[in-house]
């Protein structure tokens, strides 16, 4: 290892923490913004320019908070769950690449990366819904794992589909394998599975479902369950549970630019670059703040019923269907 | 390649971590008093383990411990212990069979550790003369469907009985209640 790959190395993780730690911040307004206009209302205007340093009130509000461990919970358990949320959404996007060049580290096995971290999110947000010792809180952490092991089973079958259709794991190979036109971009590629869109829309739920979202944030179900699993975090414990999610949003919608739409590919074949992956990545990040204000939560047998009756064996038919393709047209 | 000093010691610093986490969650797991604890520690020796298997340059196998061990098999004893225990500190047991039992659990411990640990340090162990394989998918797959496929299938097998039990279990403990 050299002193440039060191510096480099200093410089990407610097890098990835400021893009988490920005990045959840403007999402936040982006999210009250985005309400706020579905809901025929102007959202935050009072702090700076349109409400545009909202953000940073907010954050210095977070800070100045008290951190309270309430009397009988795990105190131990209760100060890691933060960390354990936050860590591995910023070793996903270590991996993760922008463009061509733009990449904290290159590995073959990218895609099972992000996937094993992201399995992680599971455990933290269990271990603080238990540490509170809430009624509220354990409810919730009862709700995510039901709901977060149901729904990895058809997400984990497409991304074989995918693995399977690119034939490797090396996610900037499959971003170059997109190149070219739109119609190069795996969402349209009808030709390795004619029901590829459907896979794309399995995935884009099964990512909705993992970040927790709306219809399907039963662990933060406000109305009913205070703050779910956060109730008793207060301040910047809060704060860090918020941009964990914000972060594990980014990484799942890159993860669906990766996959489906092409990275930093360009839809006309020229001019490729971090633009692109950008412009559809936030795309993506849009769409899924825009589901949530504009579906209702959805109850927990449905969603439940959804995914181990409807996704898992749709899922598992793409993956046979993939499979039957590869057989018959590449043989 | 102009090789950063500081490097080596950062790579045995990075050994070192992965070595603790291991050890200290293996220790966390057995001798903390709470449930939710043990899989805690069980979750950090994971971990650690994912770390050494890094270091042996298997990243693959990395990240399949984690993905498995820590985000399936943890996750599921957690679930199990939430539906099943509430949160207190199990009461010291000291009655004379505790003391019995655990003294024959230590002896028997502490014989396969002395076992294992003369085995690995005098074996006559000869070292490969070549990578067997560069732990990539590839070696993996073509291994587990050729070399292996034994065994593989065999642990398939054990894993369909597991299934079977549990749906046995589940549907006497149904039809009684």
């Amino acid at each position: 290892m050299s002193l440039s790959e060191l510096l480099r190395m200093l410089v990407y993780v610097v890098g990835v923490m400021a893009f988490v730690g920005l990045n959840a911040a403007y999402l936040v307004l982006a999210e009250r913004k985005g309400a706020g206009r579905f809901q025929r209302r102007p959202g935050p205007t009072e702090v700076g320019y349109a409400g545009w340093l909202q953000p940073v009130a907010d954050g210095v509000k977070l800070l100045c908070k008290q951190l309270i461990v309430p009397p009988g919970a795990d105190a131990a358990l209760f100060r890691l769950a933060p960390l354990l949320v936050m860590i591995p959404a910023m070793m996903s996007l270590a991996v993760i690449p922008f463009s061509e060049t733009l990449v904290g580290r290159n590995i073959n096995v990218g895609l099972v990366f992000v996937f094993a971290f992201g399995a992680i999110n599971v455990m933290a947000v269990m271990l603080s819904g238990w540490a509170s010792r809430n009624k509220y809180a354990i409810i919730s952490a009862a709700r995510v794992v039901s709901q977060d092991v149901a729904y990895e089973i058809p997400m984990l079958l497409v991304v074989i589909t995918m693995l399977m259709a690119t034939g490797t794991m090396n996610l900037h190979e499959i971003v170059q394998q997109q190149a070219g036109w739109f119609w190069h971009w795996n969402l349209f590629r009808l030709d390795l599975n004619p029901l590829m869109p459907v896979t794309f829309i399995i995935f884009f739920t099964c990512m909705l479902a993992e970040t927790n979202r709306a219809p399907f944030d039963m662990a933060e179900a406000e109305s009913e369950l205070v703050a779910g699993a956060f109730t008793e975090y207060a301040g910047m414990g809060f704060g860090v549970f918020f941009m964990a999610e914000y972060a594990n949003i980014v990484v799942g919608c890159a993860m669906t630019t990766l996959l489906f739409l092409g990275g930093w590919q360009s839809p006309f074949g020229v001019g490729s670059g971090v633009i692109w992956f950008l412009l559809k990545m936030y795309a993506v990040v849009f769409t899924v703040i825009w589901v949530r204000w504009t579906f209702p939560r959805t109850q927990f047998y449905n969603l439940l019923n959804l995914s181990w009756k409807i996704l898992i064996p749709l899922s598992l038919f793409t993956l046979i269907l993939t499979a039957v393709m590869m057989k018959v047209l590449r043989a | 390649m102009n090789s950063f000093p500081i490097s080596d010691y950062l790579a045995v610093a990075i050994f070192v971590f992965c070595l603790a986490a291991t050890v200290g969650g293996a220790l966390l797991a057995v001798l903390t008093a709470r449930i939710i604890r043990s899989v805690c520690g069980l979750m950090i020796c994971c971990i650690g383990l994912a770390g050494l298997y890094y270091f042996l340059h298997s990243p693959f196998l990395a990240l399949m411990e984690i993905l498995i061990y820590v985000g399936a098999v943890c996750v599921t004893i957690v679930f199990a212990v939430m539906l099943a225990e509430p949160d207190e500190p199990a009461r010291e047991e000291r009655s004379g069979a505790a003391i019995l039992w655990g003294t024959v659990a230590l002896t028997v411990g502490a014989a396969i550790c002395w076992g294992l640990s003369r085995l690995s340090l005098q074996g006559q162990w000869t070292a490969p003369a070549a990578k067997v394989t560069d732990g990539s998918v590839k070696a993996i797959g073509v291994s587990l469907l050729t070399t292996y496929s034994m065994a593989f299938e065999l642990i398939s097998l054990v894993l369909l009985v597991a299934i079977i039990g549990a749906l046995v279990i589940a549907r006497t403990g149904r039809s009684k209640a």
